[in-house]
């Protein structure tokens, strides 16, 4: 290895290394502005976020879904841990479902519920045939929501 | 650390192409196949899952052409030897365009399921800096006249851009994203049945081959440029 290529790479290490330093700082400062949403028990932690616009994200709880007429719904999303109350006037993608994941946008109200304008699904990782699901849950060893 | 492409190279790589387009071609016919019609609808999604097939392979290979672009940016910044700057413009293009189809099919697919076609979380925001990445490496290189600074200044844009491949390929992790994790390359076992994996996986190498070809062809063209940008600067 030549002294010229020697200090080139010296070179090159040292700034991959400063630019990297930079790039945590900021990735680590920007936490709050790069999460598309917040659990319920983020939210509820922080009480400043109320009146606010934001979004919140979790699983339908099972047994919350609600709806008054053919457009005004209420549901609670869920972390496992905490519950916040939804209330949704529009119309429900078609993958919405209880004990599903879903985001929802719209105001985090005073008194702690959230009136949502507009609901999206949220897909999990899992990729299954209809079949396959039906045997597993037979056999007891579906673990998938 | 010197290596030289010689004449002989170029006529291998020539004499392959013809096979590579017809191999290219059969793994896209087969992997096609396999994907819209020998594999199962999934249970919640139906058949829309079936962008799955072109939109995962598409996103993999626009990460990892990137890592090769920048990889060799770094490689050509140290040694000063062009083969590594002719490498990294033979795959740029290609790696645009896997970056824009895994963008216009996860926008066909995030329709039906999500309920819109884009939204700004993480994962999505970081992949179109990827598309714009790629397009500027491109235009720098063609837009600056002084072929030498060219290299320099699209190399160093090349490797700073890396910084986004980590993020993207973590930002289901690191933040909450509307974007799904990752199914296949978790720990644990992946989440996608069998039946699904082996449409996918001839895609991914159908993909692959594609990158292949196209890069070779680019990479002959790209050593045409550089003769002609010689005789005419003499």
């Amino acid at each position: 290895m030549s002294s010229l290529v020697k200090s080139r790479l010296i070179k090159f290490l040292l700034s991959l290394i400063i630019v990297s330093i930079a790039v945590l700082i900021i990735i680590f400062n920007l936490r709050d502005n790069i999460i598309y949403f917040y659990g319920p028990t983020e939210l509820l932690k922080n009480s400043d976020k109320q009146g606010q616009i934001m979004r919140l994200g979790g699983l339908v709880s099972v047994d919350s879904f609600q709806n008054e007429t053919d457009s005004v719904f209420y549901f609670s999303i869920t972390d496992g841990k905490n519950e916040i109350d939804v209330k949704y006037e529009g119309i429900l993608p078609n993958l919405f479902a209880e004990d599903k994941g879903v985001v929802v946008e719209g105001v985090y109200m005073n008194d702690g519920r959230f009136i949502a304008n507009k609901v999206l699904a949220k897909h999990d990782e899992n990729y299954m045939p209809p079949e396959v699901i039906e045997t597993l849950k037979k056999s007891g060893k579906w673990q998938g929501e | 650390m010197y290596i030289k492409i010689k004449n002989n190279h170029i006529e291998f790589i020539k004499s392959a192409n013809p096979y590579l387009i017809f191999a290219t071609i059969f793994a896209f016919v087969i992997g096609l196949y396999y994907s819209l019609f020998q594999s199962p609808p999934d249970y919640i999604q139906g058949d829309s899952m079936r962008i799955m097939y072109i939109h995962v392979p598409s996103a993999w290979f626009a990460l990892m052409t990137y890592s090769i672009l920048a990889g060799s940016c770094v490689l050509w910044f140290i040694t000063r030897n062009p083969l590594f700057n002719v490498v990294a413009r033979s795959i740029a293009q290609v790696g645009m365009v896997f970056t824009l189809m895994s963008l216009i099919t996860g926008s066909i697919w995030g329709k039906p399921t999500w309920g819109v076609w884009w939204v700004w979380d993480a994962r999505l925001t970081s992949m179109l800096i990827l598309f714009f990445l790629y397009i500027a490496y491109i235009f720098l290189w063609q837009a600056i006249s002084n072929k030498e600074l060219a290299s320099k200044i699209s190399a160093a844009l090349a490797i700073i851009g890396f910084i986004n491949i980590p993020v993207i390929k973590f930002s289901v992790d690191w933040w909450n994203t509307l974007h799904q994790p990752a199914s296949i390359s978790k720990l644990s076992a992946p989440s996608i049945d069998v039946s699904m994996l082996i449409p996918l996986f001839i895609m991914t190498a159908a993909c692959f081959l594609f990158l292949v070809t196209v890069s070779l062809i680019r990479f002959r063209l790209v050593l045409i440029e550089n003769k002609m940008l010689r005789t005419s600067s003499l």
